[in-house]
């Protein structure tokens, strides 16, 4: 199967389209607009706040149970919010052009910038309850998981077969039932890989979203997130251990109760003929499928979508489509509101902008990003240097594939954050300069993408170019140089944009790492976020917000989308 | 008005046009008419890019046409109307279905009770020889159990009219003979729950085998050139001499009006630059110079002979002799293909001499060839943008259109030597890497 990293590449473009600065802007707006409503709201402290979580492992099943199901709260919300958002960006030709980009800025601001800005708001939805620190929670790990789904089943949408598409207007199917019945299928392989994808992203910012601490806001939502970032304060090895062991535990149940059954089910949504390696196989989706009480639960629900099928005039997509190619008027009340909403929030981005920051509060935010930048390029590459060679060589090895691929996954699924304290105790230990190896920890987690990718490539490199190079005596250099790595390169630049994307978040908690009273600070944009959140400075906040999701944009935009073209254009094998 | 109500289908004066960069529009169907009248199966029949798929898909309701009218048994068409089904080139099954779920598929849409749907659905399974396939999903299928499913999917909402978009072209020969049998025998015999068919191919033989009435499409913009009825009984017999007459008459039908067109082109002199190729490559061009030059034809044969006993599709050897025509090595008229003096000195040559008179030939009638060729020596640098040609193309046809032309000048010009192309910097040039 392929799968299309997630950043927009339909655009072929180098400059920003008007499109593009009226999405930035709308986001930027809205972060300014939280945050100046978070100062003025009263932080309200609740029974959460300030009180150490206990430590005692007997209560780490609990924990783990709660935090398993924040995220599969989140999950199902990001999971509403996809099917809402791509097919409205999808269907829609006047929204899309706003949607997609939007949804390029939206993935490029950081976890933490959102959670800060909305958490006293999602405080003061319930003052005085724990209410609103889940909601804040949640909405954390949801802004985790949300974007890159949202992306995946918007192509996938664009993408759907033109025949199959007709053959579902022939046989009268109307737009709902089209979209279940057809769209929604031929996305899922896709999707069910970037919501396993997603996952890891939730698990990774799960210390940040439960142990929240915004300024004087500091909460500890009783979960593993809360319960590591305690230990980590007292300097509790053990703890730590336990916490990993527990999310061990948990993200295994995940994988094997819910991922793997999800990927052999959709196995089946595959288009194509090739059945050349072997059908995902999932105990648990055998359970499942004989289940007699899983069967009682969902046919209910399998009769209601069997009836809403019948439930609109079928001809109801094709006229919308219609009506909106037609209407000059609406078309013009949609710009015209768009017009004006852009215009608010670049009025209100000048207004805070102007009060709040100087020239030289920009000049120090770019610098900063250009020393992150430095920072993921290096270790980007470095990383590309280490893992491409190994995963070109285990991917040619079938048997080896068999065991690292799914142990490489699993790896990026793991939270690599939690071993950060260790890295901060040994260079606390050994003096080291933390600018340079605070560095690792960026690329700690991401790396893996780039491995599992390369490996997926390598695995499908035909036969027939092996025996060719073989048959002609390439080896050594010549052979990795015109054989091996343009076979992989396609793969490696979706996984390396994946990994890119998440070290660029990763910097917020891998440049400034601690160890109970030991916290290292790294020079970079990371760092500076990180700061701001912590001690409530808003006007940083939202500088180093819009810095960083400039970065991202940009260096999409001129470095990974023409490399993308290139990839497919020149090295894609079909 | 009274009559057309006894028509299944009418469509008059239907006028299609595709928006093309610039605010200009691309006209791919001008004033066509059809009637299909219960009874009968009528042919769409013309080369790819005719625009008959685009007026299946207007019959359809899929599209809408930007001028005239088509009416479904008298009631204007506005969107997929119920009582017109299709079947798909590539299938369009549903991989995550089952044979049975695909094919019941149409009727649960129409909100059919369960039981019913089932008994429909497989009665229509049984009647199009699927029986014991219900539970396979269509990945586990042959291609033509595949198309089987296809058939079945369609029939099985008795349909007034079956719509068929080249449904066997991707078979391989001997299936899509089994087919078209079954299914023509099916008709025969009035067992399909359908009134009348309309089949959309670019196989000669195929539409005679198979139909009442033929429509031959022109392209560029596509138009109904002519309509020949074939008054065969059926069975129909393909080695039979009146069978042979009809298939005879279309290829002299369909290569005139090209060829015809051809030598405007070439004999308007650098105006002839807007004259779209097809691609062909210069080895077809030399393989087919070489097999007409000897035995059994010694420099001329009849197209449907010689597309016969060198297994070539019409789509596969009409751009190949219209290459041949063009490039002066043949020429073509009245379905014979005959060798030049020029294609006769070409099959006796050794390479360097054969691409010697390939760069002679486009220099001298391929307008497009020679004018790139002219621009490039003009030009101090000897090198020249593509787009600096695909723009000039694009004002006389389609965007595709433009890039094949341009691409079949490209791989022709490489094998006469003529100029050079590099495709990672999109430039034309005179020089040859040495």
């Amino acid at each position: 199967m392929k799968i299309l990293p997630p950043v927009s590449i339909e655009a072929r473009r180098l400059l920003p389209s008007r499109w593009d600065m009226l999405a930035a802007v709308l986001v930027l707006a809205f972060i300014i607009l939280f945050a100046d409503a978070s100062r003025s709201l009263v932080a309200p402290l609740s029974s959460v706040t300030g009180t150490a979580l206990n430590l005692d492992p007997a209560l780490l099943p609990g924990y783990a149970a709660r935090t398993a199901f924040r995220m599969l709260l989140a999950m199902g919300l990001s999971l509403v919010f996809t099917l809402a958002y791509a097919n409205w960006a999808a269907k829609s030709p006047r929204a899309g052009k706003l949607l997609v980009p939007l949804l390029d800025v939206l993935q490029s601001v950081p976890i933490l910038s959102f959670l800060s800005v909305t958490v006293v708001w999602f405080l003061s939805l319930s003052p005085g309850r724990v209410f609103g620190a889940e909601l804040a929670c949640v909405f954390a790990i949801f802004t985790s998981q949300a974007w890159n789904m949202a992306f995946s089943l918007y192509q996938s949408l664009r993408t759907v077969p033109d025949e199959l598409a007709e053959a579902g207007r022939m046989l009268g199917l109307n737009a709902w039932s089209r979209f279940w019945r057809i769209e929604a299928p031929f996305g899922t392989p896709s999707l069910v890989w970037n919501m396993m994808v997603s996952m890891s992203g939730g698990w990774f910012f799960v210390t940040l979203s439960e142990a929240i601490s915004v300024g004087k806001t500091t909460i500890a939502l009783p979960g593993i997130g809360s319960y590591i970032a305690v230990a980590i304060a007292q300097q509790n090895f053990a703890a730590v251990i336990y916490a990993i062991i527990a999310m061990l535990v948990v993200i295994l149940i995940y994988d094997q109760l819910l991922f793997r059954p999800l990927v052999a089910w959709a196995d089946r949504f595959r288009i194509g003929d090739d059945q050349e390696d072997e059908a995902p196989e999932s105990w648990a989706l055998t359970m499942y499928r004989r289940s007699r009480l899983l069967d009682l639960m969902t046919t209910p629900f399998e009769h209601m979508m069997r009836w809403s099928y019948r439930w609109q005039p079928p001809s109801f997509g094709m006229r919308a489509a219609l009506r909106e190619a037609d209407s000059r008027i609406a078309d013009l009340v949609w710009y015209a509101i768009l017009a004006a909403l852009g215009s608010y929030a670049a009025f209100r981005i000048w207004d805070f902008a102007h009060v709040n920051l100087t020239w030289g509060d920009l000049g120090q935010a770019v610098g900063l990003g250009f020393i992150t930048m430095a920072r993921v390029a290096v270790l980007i590459a470095l990383v590309s240097l280490i893992w491409t060679p190994i995963g070109i060589y285990v991917g040619l090895r079938p048997r080896l594939t068999r065991i690292v691929q799914p142990v490489a996954q699993f790896l990026a699924a793991f939270p690599a954050n939690i071993l950060f304290p260790l890295a901060v105790s040994l260079i606390v230990m050994f003096r080291l300069n933390p600018d340079v190896w605070l560095s690792p920890l960026i690329v700690l987690g991401t790396q893996w993408y780039i491995l599992f990718n390369v490996i997926a490539g390598a695995s499908v490199m035909p036969k027939e170019l092996r025996d060719a190079s073989d048959n002609f005596g390439v080896r050594g250099w010549l052979w990795w140089r015109k054989v091996a790595l343009p076979c992989v390169f396609p793969y490696y630049l979706t996984g390396a944009i994946a990994a890119t994307g998440g070290s660029w978040n990763a910097s917020i908690v891998a440049e400034v790492a601690s160890w109970g009273a030991n916290t290292l600070h790294a020079h970079g944009l990371g760092a500076y976020i990180a700061d701001a959140v912590q001690s409530g400075d808003f006007r940083h906040v939202v500088l180093g917000t819009a810095v960083m999701s400039f970065f991202v944009v940009v260096l999409n935009r001129i470095i990974w989308q023409p490399l993308y073209w290139l990839a497919e254009r020149k090295y894609r094998l079909t | 008005m009274t009559e057309m109500s006894d028509n299944l289908l009418d469509v008059s004066h239907v006028r299609r046009t595709f928006p093309r960069g610039g605010g200009e529009e691309l006209l791919v169907l001008d004033d066509v008419n059809l009637v299909l009248r219960p009874g009968e199966i009528v042919g769409l029949l013309g080369r790819s890019g005719a625009g008959k798929s685009t007026l299946l898909r207007l019959i359809a309701g899929l599209a809408r046409p930007q001028g005239g009218s088509l009416s479904y048994m008298g009631a204007p068409i506005e969107g997929p109307a119920p009582g017109v089904a299709m079947v798909f080139q590539g299938f369009a099954l549903f991989p995550w279905l089952t044979v049975l779920e695909n094919v019941q598929l149409g009727l649960e849409a129409l909100g059919l009770p369960q039981t019913e749907i089932r008994t429909r659905a497989l009665a229509a399974i049984d009647l199009i020889g699927l029986d014991g396939y219900e539970s396979a999903y269509p990945r586990e299928l042959s291609g033509g159990m595949r198309q089987r499913v296809g058939f079945a999917r369609a029939v099985v909402v008795h349909p007034n009219i079956l719509l068929m978009d080249e449904p066997f072209s991707s078979l391989d020969v001997l299936t899509a003979e089994n087919l078209r049998t079954d299914l023509i025998e099916l008709w025969g015999s009035g067992k399909l729950p359908t009134k009348g068919i309309i089949l959309v191919t670019h196989n000669i033989e195929e539409a005679v085998l198979m139909c009442d009435r033929v429509l031959l499409f022109s392209s560029n913009p596509g138009r109904v050139s002519s309509e020949i009825k074939i008054d065969l009984p059926q069975p129909r017999d393909r080695t039979t001499p009146a069978f042979e007459d009809y298939v005879d008459q279309i290829y002299v039908e369909m290569t005139a009006r090209r060829v015809e067109r051809m030598r405007q082109a070439q004999a308007a002199g650098s105006a002839g630059i807007a004259l779209p190729l097809t691609h062909v490559s210069p080895n077809q061009v030399s393989g087919l110079v070489e097999a007409l030059a000897v035995a059994p034809y010694n420099g001329k044969a009849d197209l449907p002979d010689i597309a016969y006993e060198q297994e070539l599709e019409v789509d596969e050897l009409f751009p190949v002799a219209e290459a041949m025509q063009l490039l002066r090595l043949a020429d073509v008229e009245g379905g014979d293909i005959t060798l030049t003096h020029m294609g006769k000195r070409f099959a006796d040559s050794e390479l360097n001499e054969r691409k010697e008179i390939f760069s002679r030939a486009l220099m001298s009638h391929v307008p497009l060839a020679a004018h790139i060729r002219r621009v490039l020596d003009e030009r101090t640098s000897h090198s020249a943008p593509k787009t600096r040609f695909l723009d000039e193309l694009e004002d006389h046809m389609a965007e595709d259109a433009a890039e094949e032309t341009l691409k079949t000048v490209v791989s022709w010009a490489r094998f006469g030597e003529l100029f050079s192309y590099d495709d990672d910097a999109a430039l034309f040039s005179l020089e040859n890497p040495t």
